[in-house]
This record gives C-alpha cells, sequence and structure tokens, in this order.
C-alpha cells in the first residue's frame, strides 16, 4: 500500500488547524490511514486503497480537517464551463477506448508544486490506476496546446515525436523499446497493432497513453500557468473518479477548474463533473450494523465529519469518493467519526455448540500418542523441491509445481513426508543419538476428482535414528498406533527406491494400502549425510480416519 | 552433626576412599591404595569435600623426572667421581680422561666442579699436571651430594626437598641432561576433623544397603539394615522425552479457547480456485492483492472447477452488486481468472465455504480455524512463506461491531493480553474494518496483531443467500510464538533444531 510523504507545515496549511504531535498522531490513526511517522516537519502515513483520494497532501489535509471538526461537512467545487472539445475517434476503441478530460487554470507553479502534482499523478498510477494499467494520466501545458483535441489509435511507425525527457524525435515503436518509460509501460501495449494518440488542433503529438507524453507539448514548467489534464482507460466511471481526485486537489491549490466536451461517436459527455452524488441513508441499518443508538442529527454530525453533506435523510457523497457503493461503506465512516475507540465492547449471551474437527482431534491424539513414546514432534514446511523430494530420497514422484514462487528451494508441492524429517536428520547429526522424530502434515498429487483437482491428505511420519536402529524398532512404533486405535493391519514385503531391499513394507488396512514402512537405504543416507541406520514410515491419516470412521 | 548419619550417606566410593586418608595424603597413593579409577577416586574426593570430610588441595608444583644423563649417572656414579678416582695422585688430562671414560666436554664440566670444590690442583710444568686434594680424598669417601639426589624416588618435588638438599637440585638443574623440570598439579587430599571421627569411628561396610534388590525384597533382607542416604540436592544429569512442537503446543491452546467459547472448528484445503479465496470474498479481480508477487499460483492443475450458480451469484456481485443494493465493483467479471488455483492467502476462505453450507435455522453460529497460510516471500529473519492465521466468524443476525471488540477483547485476555484496541483499516470483504492492536505489557506499545470486520452484504448474501451480519477476523500468531518462546529471527520456529525442540519449555499460558 502506497505511502504519502508530506509537509507537515503545508499539512496544516491545508488542515487549517494546528495540533501538537501527540494529538496529530491519535487522529491520523483513527481517521482510516496507517501512521508511519510524525515530525516536526514531516508526516509520513500509509494511505489505504479504498481512499485514492487522500493520496496528495491536499486531499489528506482535507478528509483530516473534517474529521477533527475543523471544517466540516460538504466542499462545493466550482466548475466553469470551458466549451474546448476533446473527440474520441472510434479507431482507438480496440485499444483504450475512453477519456476524461479537464482543464486547470490560474495555477501558480513553482517547483515544490509542479513536485506535488507528478507525485498525485504517479501515486495515482500505481495504486488507482493498477500501474497505469486501468487510468493512465497525462497533465500537459495548456498553452502549448490547440483545440479540439483528438484522441486515436494509429501504426506506431507513425506516430513520431520526441518522448519527454529524450534527445530526439522517434517513432512509438522505438519509444517502447529505447524510452524507459517504453521498457517499463510497453507490454501494456502487447498485442495492439495500433497504438492510442492524443493529437492536437495542429496534429501535434500530446502523448501515446500508458507510456508518455511529449516533451514538445507534454512538460509543465514554472511558466505554466493553465493545464490541460486527461485519464485515459476501459471504464469511464474509473476515469471520471480519477479525474476528480486530481482537479479537486488542484483546486485546493488553488486553481480554477473548467469542464471539457467529449464527443465519443453518437455520446457527448462533459468532464469533470464534481456534483455530489446521494445516497439514502438507512439510519436503522446503521446502528443495527454498529451496535450504536444515534439520532439523525447524530449521523448528520459524523457524516460531516467525513466529508459528506446531509439533508432529507440523504447523504451527498463528495464527487472524488469511488468507494462508496453500499449503506455499509456510509457505516463504517459513521463508525470512523464516532471513533473507533469509543466503541464499548460486549459478548451477546448466544448459546453456540463448540465442536472439534473430527480429523482435528485424531491428528491431536496420535501426536500425544507419539510424544508419549518418546518421538519429538517437528513442524515442516509443505513447499519443497525436487532435489529434496526426489533425488536425494532416490525416488521418482510427481511433485505439484507452483507457478510463480520467487524462490526455487521452494517451488514445489510436497508429495510425501519423510524427506522433511531425513531433512532434520541431516540438519542435526551433532546432536544426541538416538533421535525420534514425527510430524504430520499434508501431502498433494493431482486428482481430477477434487474441486481444485488437487487430492491433499494428511500424512504422519516418524522415523527413527540411532546406531542400533533397526526395522523391529519402527515396526514396533506402527502397531503400537494400531493397537491404540483398535484397528487391524496387514503388512506385506514390497519394493520402494527409498529403502533396503527386503527391509520395507506395504502396510494395509481393510485391504486399502495407507502406508509404507522401512529401513532407508543407505544411498539415501549418504544423500543426506546422514551416519546411522535409520528406520521410518510414513501413513495417510486422512484414509486411517476415514476406515475408522466407517466401521 | 550425627555422625552414623553422615556416614549412612557415604556413596561407596566414598566409604572406600576416606579410611585410607588417614595414612595417605597424595592423590596418586590413595588412588593405588584404593585400586579405584582416578576418575572415580576424584568424584569421591569431591564428594567428602562438600560433605566437610576431607579438603583437597590443589597446586602447583615442579616436578623432577631423570633425564638421559641423570639416568646413566644414577646407575654408574657422577663423572666427577669417576675423574677423582682416576688421577690417584698425580695425572696428566689424558691419561684420566682415558681411565675415566669421559667425553671432552665431560673432562671441562669436572673440572670446572671439582676446581670450584677446592678437590684438585693444577700445575702447569711440559704439559698439564692435576693432583687430588685431601678435599678431594674425603669426597671420595663422603660422596657428592648430587650423587645422594639422584638416588631418591623419582619423580621428586622441589618443595619436599630439604634445605640441605636444594644446593645440589640446584647444581644439577644447571648440568646438560640430567634432570627434567615439569610443572604439574598436586592434589593432596586429607581428612577434615570430622573426617578423622569417621574414620576412628569406621565405617561398616555390611550393614549399610547400597541399593535395594528384588532378593532382598523377597527374602526381607533389607529389615536389619540401613538404605544408604542421598544428597538428594544435588545436580542430576539433563533426560529429554518426547514432546508436541511448541507451535502446535500454541496452536492447541488456541483452539482450546475458541472452543471454550462455542466456537466449531473449520479445516479445508490449501490448495484453493481464486474463486473460493478471493472472489468469494468480493476481492475485485484486479486488486492488488492478486498480484503474482503476493500470491502463490499454481503451475499444473492451473486451473479448478467453480460452484455453478454461486458463481453466478458472485459474478453479479461484482458487476453490479446483484441484489444486495450495492453497486458492486462495475467490471467485466472473469470466470476463467476465478477458476486459478493458489496456495489459500488466507484461511478467510474456508468462512467463505462454511457460510455457503449454512442454512437460516443453523444461526446463529461461530466458527474457528486455526490453519496455514501461504505468501510468496523470501524466507528470511523477519518472513515465512508459510504462517499461521486464527481465523474466526460469527454469523449471527443480530451480530453488530460492539460485539467484534467484545469477542477479540475476550479472546485476547485469555492469550495473556487484557487490554485491545481497534483502529480504523481496510480490506476489500468488511465493512467497516478493523486492525487489531494489543497492549504489550513489556514493551510498553501497542502490538498490531491482525485484522477484523464485519463482511460486507456482497460477501454474504451471494454465499449464504440472505443477508446477515457475519463478524470475522484474521490474526496472526507467530508474533506471539517468538515472543513467548524469545525467538527473533521467525525461520527458527521451523527450523527443527533437536536441541532446540528437546530443550523448549512447554506453552504454560
Amino acid at each position: 500500500m502506497p505511502t504519502i510523504r508530506i509537509n507537515r507545515k503545508v499539512f496544516e496549511n491545508y488542515a487549517g488547524k494546528k495540533l501538537p504531535t501527540d494529538k496529530l498522531k491519535d487522529r491520523i490513526s483513527y481517521l482510516g490511514t496507517d501512521l508511519e511517522e510524525v515530525n516536526d516537519n514531516e508526516i509520513i502515513v500509509e494511505i489505504f486503497p479504498n481512499r485514492p483520494d487522500m493520496l496528495s497532501v491536499q486531499g489528506f489535509a482535507r478528509a483530516f480537517s473534517s474529521f477533527i471538526g475543523a471544517k466540516t461537512g460538504l466542499r462545493n467545487y466550482k466548475v466553469e464551463h470551458s466549451g474546448e472539445k476533446v473527440i474520441i475517434d472510434k479507431s482507438v476503441k480496440d485499444v483504450r477506448p475512453y477519456t476524461a478530460c479537464a482543464i486547470v487554470r490560474n495555477m501558480h507553479f513553482d517547483d515544490e508544486k509542479i513536485k506535488e502534482v507528478i507525485d498525485i499523478q504517479e501515486k495515482l498510477h500505481i495504486t488507482y490506476g493498477r500501474n497505469r494499467e486501468k487510468v493512465a494520466i497525462g497533465i500537459y501545458p495548456y498553452e502549448k496546446i490547440k483545440t479540439p483535441i483528438t484522441f486515436k489509435a494509429e501504426n506506431p511507425e507513425d506516430i513520431i515525436f520526441q518522448p519527454l525527457e529524450f534527445a530526439r524525435e522517434i517513432n512509438a515503436s522505438q519509444i517502447l523499446e529505447q524510452h524507459p518509460a517504453g521498457k517499463e509501460y510497453g507490454h501494456l501495449l502487447d498485442g495492439k497493432k495500433k497504438f492510442p494518440v492524443f493529437r492536437d488542433a495542429n496534429k501535434e503529438v500530446l502523448s501515446v497513453p500508458p507510456i508518455i507524453n511529449s516533451h514538445k507539448t507534454g512538460k509543465i514548467s514554472e511558466k505554466t500557468t493553465d493545464i490541460f489534464i486527461e485519464c485515459s482507460g476501459f471504464d469511464l466511471e474509473t476515469l471520471k473518479k480519477c479525474l476528480n481526485i486530481i482537479v479537486a486537489a488542484l483546486h485546493e491549490m488553488g486553481g480554477k477548474v473548467c469542464s471539457m466536451d467529449i464527443t465519443d461517436g453518437n455520446k457527448k459527455y462533459t468532464t469533470p463533473d464534481l456534483k455530489p452524488e446521494e445516497i439514502k441513508v438507512d439510519i436503522g441499518f446503521i446502528n443495527k450494523w454498529l451496535g450504536l443508538d444515534l439520532n439523525e442529527n447524530e449521523i448528520k454530525k459524523f457524516l460531516e465529519m467525513m466529508g459528506y453533506g446531509y439533508s432529507g435523510k440523504k447523504a451527498q457523497i463528495p464527487a472524488y469518493r469511488a468507494d462508496i457503493i453500499h449503506q455499509t461503506d456510509l457505516a463504517e465512516d459513521v463508525a470512523i467519526a464516532y471513533g473507533y475507540e469509543n466503541f464499548k465492547e460486549t459478548i451477546p449471551h448466544v448459546a453456540t455448540i463448540a465442536e472439534e474437527d473430527g480429523l482435528e482431534a485424531f491428528k491431536r491424539k496420535i501426536s500425544e500418542l507419539f510424544a508419549g513414546l518418546g518421538f519429538l514432534e517437528a513442524s515442516t514446511y509443505h513447499l519443497t523441491n525436487h532435489e529434496l523430494q526426489c533425488r536425494k530420497m532416490n525416488a521418482d514422484m510427481h511433485l505439484i509445481e507452483l507457478a510463480n514462487s520467487i524462490s526455487s528451494d521452494y517451488d514445489r508441492l510436497r508429495a510425501w513426508v519423510i524427506p522433511s524429517l531425513m531433512e532434520i536428520l541431516g540438519n542435526n547429526r551433532h546432536h544426541e543419538y538416538p533421535q525420534k522424530i514425527f510430524t504430520i502434515g499434508k501431502v498433494f498429487r493431482k486428482n481430477d476428482n477434487f474441486g481444485t483437482n488437487v487430492e491433499e491428505n494428511e500424512r504422519l511420519a516418524a522415523v527413527i535414528a540411532s546406531e542400533k536402529t533397526d526395522y523391529t524398532e519402527i515396526r514396533q512404533a506402527l502397531d503400537y498406533l494400531f493397537r491404540s486405535i483398535d484397528a487391524k493391519h496387514d503388512v506385506k514385503e514390497t519394493e520402494h527406491s527409498s529403502f533396503i531391499q527386503g527391509r520395507v513394507a506395504r502396510v494395509s488396512v481393510n485391504g486399502k494400502n495407507i502406508a509404507y514402512i522401512g529401513e532407508i537405504h543407505p544411498q539415501v543416507l549418504s544423500n543426506w549425510n546422514i551416519e546411522v541406520p535409520v528406520a521410518a514410515f510414513e501413513i495417510n491419516i486422512t484414509e486411517l480416519f476415514g476406515i475408522i470412521n466407517k466401521k | 552433626m550425627d555422625i552414623e548419619k553422615t556416614i549412612a550417606t557415604l556413596h561407596p566410593l566414598e566409604r572406600k576412599v576416606l579410611p585410607i586418608l588417614k595414612t595417605e595424603n597424595s592423590f596418586e597413593k590413595i588412588s593405588e591404595k584404593a585400586k579405584l579409577q582416578k576418575v572415580e577416586v576424584m568424584r569421591a574426593l569431591q564428594w567428602l569435600q562438600n560433605k566437610k570430610l576431607a579438603r583437597i588441595d590443589k597446586k602447583l608444583q615442579e616436578q623432577i623426572v631423570l633425564d638421559e644423563n641423570g639416568l646413566r649417572y644414577r646407575e654408574k656414579g657422577l663423572p666427577e667421581r669417576s675423574f677423582l678416582q682416576a688421577i690417584k695422585d698425580k695425572a696428566s688430562l689424558d691419561e684420566i680422561k682415558k681411565k675415566a671414560n669421559l667425553s671432552n666436554e665431560e673432562m671441562g664440566i669436572c673440572l670446572g666442579i671439582l676446581k670450584g670444590k677446592a678437590a684438585l690442583e693444577i700445575q702447569k710444568g711440559k704439559g698439564i699436571e692435576i693432583s687430588i686434594t685431601d678435599n678431594g680424598k674425603k669426597l671420595i669417601e663422603k660422596g657428592f651430594i648430587e650423587e645422594k639426589l639422584l638416588k631418591k624416588d623419582f619423580p621428586i618435588y622441589a618443595s619436599e626437598l630439604k634445605d640441605e638438599e636444594k644446593p645440589a637440585l640446584e647444581n644439577l638443574k644447571k648440568r646438560k641432561s640430567i634432570l627434567k623440570v615439569n610443572i604439574v598439579k598436586i592434589i593432596t587430599a586429607e581428612p577434615t576433623e570430622l573426617g578423622k571421627k569417621i574414620i576412628h569411628h569406621g565405617i561398616d561396610e555390611k550393614n549399610i544397603l547400597d541399593r535395594l534388590t528384588v532378593d532382598m525384597l523377597k527374602s526381607g533382607s533389607w529389615k536389619n539394615k540401613k538404605i544408604r542416604s542421598y544428597d538428594v540436592a544435588i545436580n542430576v544429569p539433563n533426560i529429554s522425552g518426547g514432546k508436541r512442537h511448541f507451535v502446535n503446543q500454541t496452536i492447541e491452546y488456541i483452539k482450546r479457547i475458541w472452543l471454550d467459547m462455542g466456537f466449531r472448528e473449520m479445516q479445508g484445503n490449501y490448495v484453493q480456485t481464486s474463486f473460493w479465496d478471493l472472489d468469494a470474498l468480493f476481492v475485485p479481480q484486479d486488486h492488488p492483492a492478486r498480484d503474482m508477487q503476493d500470491t502463490f499460483y499454481i503451475k499444473d492443475p492451473k486451473e479448478g472447477k467453480l460452484p455453478l450458480e454461486l458463481m453466478k451469484r458472485v459474478k453479479a456481485a461484482h458487476e453490479n452488486g446483484w441484489t444486495t443494493g450495492s453497486k458492486g465493483w462495475q467490471y467485466e467479471w472473469s470466470e476463467k481468472i476465478a477458476k486459478e488455483n493458489l496456495l489459500r492467502t488466507h484461511t478467510t476462505v474456508l468462512s467463505a465455504q462454511v457460510i455457503a453450507k449454512l442454512k437460516k435455522e443453523n444461526l446463529p453460529a461461530k466458527f474457528f480455524s486455526v490453519g496455514k497460510v501461504f505468501r510468496n516471500e523470501t524466507l528470511s529473519w523477519k518472513s515465512l512463506f508459510e504462517f499461521i492465521q486464527v481465523e474466526g466468524i460469527v454469523v449471527d443476525p443480530n451480530a453488530n461491531f460492539r460485539h467484534l471488540k467484545g469477542y477479540l477483547k475476550e479472546f485476547f485476555a485469555k492469550m495473556g493480553f487484557p487490554d485491545v484496541r481497534i483502529r480504523p483499516a481496510h480490506f476489500p470483504y468488511t465493512e467497516p474494518s478493523a486492525e487489531v492492536d494489543v497492549w504489550h505489557p513489556g514493551k510498553k506499545q501497542w502490538v498490531e496483531l491482525g485484522g477484523s470486520g464485519i463482511f460486507r452484504p456482497e460477501v454474504v448474501k451471494p454465499l449464504l443467500g440472505f443477508e446477515c451480519p457475519v463478524l470475522a477476523w484474521g490474526l496472526g500468531m507467530e508474533r506471539t510464538i517468538m515472543e513467548y518462546y524469545k525467538i527473533t529471527d521467525v525461520r527458527d520456529i521451523y527450523k527443527n533444531d533437536i536441541k532446540q525442540l528437546r530443550e523448549a519449555k512447554l506453552w504454560m499460558k
């Protein structure tokens, strides 16, 4: 989640009130942002993804100032109609179909303010814009542009311009190969024959969204007073919201927001629209949801503390809020204004019957049994690799592979548990013998009969390692398990490449094979650098539990 | 102290060693006489000292042994004796050398020594002539003090020599390969007053039983005897046995708490479809939580199957809110994305599956689980890729936000954290959402232990079929375990170091 660093003085200016550091810390935490640090100069906060409107110092200070009661209620944003036009050409419909645009005049830019604007743009790109995939934002010095502006798609070779901070003119294909932004975001245009482009009335390229602006027409400076802003993407509502978030912040920086007329085929619309949406406030629902007993006036007060307007049992939602889709969202804002710290906890007297999961209880009992036999319980990972599961065990097994593990040591799901215990024995050679260990954990294999096409079973594995370990010793432990749960098992000689031939057996209950038992092959011991004999078994607990319960 | 009582505490080794101290003090001699191994004697002496019956004295001493020349001279006498005897009255150096069978080096030494003792006179004429003095004659008669020293029982100790023997030692030490000096630790032991009393009293071997035998019990022969007392306060060697892993001990305890509070346990698979893990929880399909860098996806089988009816409702909830009164996320929901298999990112997936099976008549209902969840992270001292989540839901038509705080507070009080606070947070599936902090009395600060909230109607209604508040929380456990077991590297929780497991204390909360 994104963090923003803001200048404390600038923040206090916007918020309209200075608070002592302690109080400031406390209030920021309870506003619904995660405070990282406050010092005399700076405030660092983490903004949750549901509040992109708080990603700017203006937006954050706006929310804060309402919350502490300095300036509550809905803010009015005047939007002047500019009459300037943007035309969406149908060629762009297959590539990046929508845009929402605005002009903001009377900006008094200095270095600091330019940085702030670029910062808002970047933070929105990363979060709300999903790294420019969902929304790409372009900001341009308006005086260098001649309207009407056209948003269209062209062959990349025909889009020739000097991209931002680049020495010369190149075409859009070359941008993807040569420009840093092209390299980073080029994948968003993968498979597109034509690239989206904004051109002004002089056919001058403004930008190729979502990649890069033109150096000539797309770079704001201290001389810039009026700016043109466009958001492009795939969902018009999202673009409008994003534009609202930006122009609201620019408005608070002193800009004059002007709307533009957008023509999209037969459709015409005007953006930005900063009129609040209305939502009916269900006071009964909010009180029930929160366990409170607030009257209408209190609800009104709390909604106003969160920046809403309230009249006629309706809340006016600020046009920059992107997250109010249900009454519960209002309920949360009321809860925040009421103060999470003020909720009095209570537990209702509701009778419900507790129940331990059957298999979990079975696992617990088996674990206690083996602890009683002197075995130490290990707790092992389910993620492993081919080397440990197969090669070192001298065994060939199919392992389910992860698609994207960042660690090659842990890129597969285990198919059996004994290797996990062998690894432990290998790591503990310097500790006293005998070593007796067991663990219960899941194993995985492909099976179409399951919803995920993966079958998961709980397995119990146990090993004994000492100079005198032999088949008898591990067999005694297994037999003890079966006697203890009153189950009969058959043991038949078998072959298994991880075990010594003639000292390995398949164990079945009711004709169902559920375990292997035997002495580990010396080659396997040597693979693990283990210098004492090891005897082991592994049993399918899920199956065993099923069989016992059928009886 | 009662002497009889003290005697009864004596170990057989002590009983053997103590009487010997009456006559012998040197450790070597004691060992020899007791016919015991040195370690056994040492142990017995230690015990006797602990009981204040003996004093052990350890000193560093010069131990002197004979070197090669020393051994030779001890046999055939010192060269200066041969030298003197070879002179008779008067002789030349060559004659003496021949007669006494001395090396040039020995000749030189002898001349020096004998001149120093005024045992000879040297006259220079044609050649050098040597004659013996009266002193010299006396020396032959009386013998050299150095020779007397060489005849002693070696090894000898410098500190044990008489004053008159010391000059001889010093002389011999200066000479080549006669003596070797080692610095050794000399152990001596002597009885204390109490020890002497016990030696004097005598230790009756026959009437003290060391251990009970089956025969003694059968025959009753123990009846007239004393059973040796032990030093019961003594330290004994460590042993260890089998036990549950400390993580599982903690899990059992946490399960117990929820069971005590009337919760039913949920269990389920680690591999889940994105549908159950995310879509059913109203996490939009372009949410950052779905990113490859956070979630482990399965390569093969890449996809799972979806429950058709539920899928339609979930799809509608995402796209337009379905019948929940919500606007939904306003995008086109993809079945393909929902089918992708992953390793569950939270146990909240189990809550979704349990809610989907509930009927109106089952309510209110409370569920919990303690289980593994997965996150695509590199293993480091502060991060794991599999860890434990404690999950809980309360499905109750009358549940509200205050109850949520109540259940959490009750749980954490039982975990040893009576002070709990909640702070605003954000999760796509809860509204309101709350971060859960507990007050750490040791660190004197709030520690974040999990997330919580009330499930959104967009989550609950498609699963349950009707609207109902569902309180939900997901809490981390590793921090509490690390704290309790004083582990600073989170990897050590699953290191399975056998010594660590053998020594690990029990979960005692």
